[in-house]
């Protein structure tokens, strides 16, 4: 099914593409405790589904990622997110393999989210929409994958948070999952990040025109509140090695300073113009909700304190293969180790990496031999 | 034991090496790959390329698992479908649950090691028993170069000088044999080799081991373990050579195959001086 949809600053409307309802007999009960029924999900889909249903890939996108992992995105006209990745004869074959990239539930490019109308009120559900996690994110994947009639997903690849919707597929559903490629993820959310988030979350509420949640009733915006929160997060998104190299302190069109508050430096208008275009392709309260997800996440505190309890009871067939990156400051190597020994403590067969980088925590984003090489061999040698 | 002097005999002067370029693989690997019993698990430490576990799977149908430092390394060995742990044998051990593996490799890697004690014993709580590849730096030549030159030895199979040498461990056949019996492992199996993939038989004769081969391996265990594995592993071996040979992986020269050799080797299980 295809529907369209409209939010943003102007509420202009666009073409989300592929959606369908889940739930529609059996509701399905988030971590809040919370029904769900009915529910829209979007996704994108690539390469064809085998006769035996084996060939199929599912791509988790990041917090502020979408379904258009690797087509044209429908608001900013770019190029998929992982188009560098997945498409014919890519490391991500789609001759070859049938790739499923999904929306997530809090999501705003057409899954149920805060900005969808609530059904009983007639009005979009804004703090009324329940609070979720990953593992509500992941078990609404499940009906995705079920509704294709797949037993068992050749792999489930994600960075970030993804990542960790990567890392609960093998825990919720680890019979239905052959090989797990987490990337610049964690087994929780450090408390640094939890701090990061919560300041973009201020920012929002902070703005007047967020309304306690409900502006789209007044047509506006907090564009200025999710801006600085996007400004505050792409921050940690790069490192002090990228903004030097890509900025350092150079003005930004003037020769001195202009001793007042317009932006002096580079850095600033870049900020400013990330800020910006964020602001155009996502909704405040969504953000709201799924950095909320992402905090929630701590696979240690959900299994009594010890990391490898998560993974005790995991299919002797299923293979991890865990990425990070060397200057990931937001998911340092550090815990992507951890998540390792956790794994091999359990006797799983787990293989990790840490590719050398320069461009912090997006550089999964970032097109390179050696995240290509290894996803690619990862993927085909099993 | 005359065949066996008589092969050995033979194989002296015999340059199996040619052999390694057809195997593609290191000739101390393929020396490892006969002490391993099909299907087994194994975890290569500092597993490179992946060459051994590529090979132990193709011939040994073994499950096995690597840990490598270098990035590159790692990468091409998850290109080969092989699984690695990007990290540092002496740090990471320590988070492998005991008994996990069959066995444990360390191929020419000790004497770069900090903690040379320690890393056996990890290997003998991870895994059943541990295979360790070692430079012999009693070697001859090393002695010679030391007695004439009074200069730390610098040669093929050694070839950093002393201030730049990764290799922080040296030691000596002797000593590795000491250190297994201070450990209280026992060594089921010896084979040494020289830099150019000879096989060498010393009649059980340490001392002569100690002086002209350039490599050591040694299947080790802990004392406690049952000895009659290691017949298995005498038979397997023996199974490999002939296997091996059936898939026209052949030697230079077939009929002067150093199964003897080896065997002789075997006979010089020493588990005292």
């Amino acid at each position: 099914m295809k529907v369209k949809s409209s939010f943003g600053p102007q509420y202009k409307e666009f073409e989300i593409g592929d959606v369908i309802f889940l739930a529609k007999e059996k509701p399905l009960k988030l971590t809040s405790g919370a029904e769900i029924k009915n529910f829209p999900l979007a996704y994108q889909t690539y390469g064809t589904l085998n006769a035996d249903k084996s060939n199929a890939i599912l791509i988790c996108h990041a917090l502020t990622g979408d379904q258009y992992a690797a087509s044209k995105h429908p608001i900013t006209g770019k190029d998929g997110w992982w188009s560098f990745l997945i498409g014919p004869n890519k490391t991500i074959d789609t001759e070859k393999f049938f790739v499923i990239s999904s929306n997530i539930i809090g999501g705003c490019m057409g899954s149920f989210g805060p900005k969808e109308i609530d059904p009983e009120t007639n009005q979009p559900y804004g703090l009324s929409f329940p609070a979720i996690t990953i593992s509500d994110m992941v078990k609404a994947q499940n009906l995705l994958i079920e509704h294709f009639g797949i037993q068992k997903l050749h792999a489930v690849i994600g960075g970030s948070t993804g990542g960790m919707q990567a890392l609960s597929w093998s825990i919720l559903y680890p019979q239905k999952v052959k090989l797990i490629i987490p990337m610049a993820t964690s087994y929780r959310h450090s408390p640094q990040n939890v701090a990061f988030h919560e300041v973009g979350r201020q920012a929002i509420m902070a703005d007047p025109n967020w309304c306690e949640g409900k502006y789209f009733l007044e047509k506006k915006c907090p564009e200025k509140g999710l801006a600085v929160a996007r400004m505050t997060a792409h921050i940690t998104y790069l490192s002090e090695v990228a903004l030097q190299k890509k900025f350092g302190r150079e003005l930004q069109n003037k020769n001195d300073f202009s001793f007042n508050f317009d932006p002096d430096f580079q850095v600033e208008s870049y900020l400013h113009h990330q800020g910006y275009s964020f602001v155009q392709r996502f909704d405040a309260n969504s953000y709201l909700y799924i950095t909320k997800a992402v905090d929630y996440f701590d696979l240690e505190k959900d299994f009594s304190g010890k990391l490898s309890n998560a993974f005790n009871n995991l299919s002797p067939e299923i293979k991890f293969c865990l990425i990070s990156f060397s200057d990931d400051w937001l998911f340092p190597p550090s815990e992507a180790k951890k998540l390792t020994h956790a794994l091999a403590a359990c006797g799983v067969n787990v293989s990790s990496i840490t590719i050398e980088s320069t461009a912090g925590h997006d550089s999964f984003l970032i097109e390179s031999n050696a995240l290509k090489n290894t996803i690619k061999g990862f993927l085909n040698n099993q | 034991m005359q065949n066996t002097a008589q092969n050995f005999g033979q194989n002296i002067g015999e340059n199996i090496g040619e052999n390694i370029v057809r195997h593609n693989i290191r000739y101390d690997l393929e020396i490892i790959s006969y002490l391993i019993k099909p299907k087994s698990k194994v975890l290569d430490i500092g597993c490179g390329n992946g060459e051994l576990l590529e090979f132990l799977k193709k011939t040994k149908n073994v499950d096995g698992r690597g840990l490598e430092i270098s990035q590159k390394s790692v990468s091409t060995s998850l290109s080969k479908g092989i699984s690695v742990i990007q990290g540092d044998a002496e740090r990471d051990l320590t988070y492998y649950p005991n008994n996990n593996f069959d066995y444990a490799i360390l191929s020419q890697t000790i004497q770069a090691t900090h903690n040379p004690k320690e890393i056996l014993e990890e290997m003998l709580r991870i895994a059943k028993y541990a295979i360790v590849s070692l430079p012999n730096f009693a070697h001859i030549k090393n002695r010679l170069y030391l007695l004439f030159k009074g200069s730390m030895p610098v040669s093929k199979t050694l070839p950093f000088k002393w201030y730049e040498t990764p290799n922080i461990h040296f030691c000596s056949i002797e000593d590795f044999e000491k250190l297994c019996k201070e450990l209280n492992f026992s060594i089921e199996n010896k084979t040494f080799l020289t830099s150019k993939h000879r096989l060498m038989s010393f009649f059980g004769y340490k001392k002569i081991a100690n002086l002209f081969a350039e490599y050591g391996i040694f299947l080790i265990t802990k004392n406690e373990l049952a000895p009659t594995f290691q017949e298995e592993i005498i038979f397997d071996k023996r199974q490999s050579f002939g296997k091996n040979m059936e898939m026209g992986l052949v030697l230079s020269n077939p009929s002067s195959l150093s199964i003897s050799a080896m065997d002789s080797s075997l006979c010089g299980n020493d588990k005292g001086e």
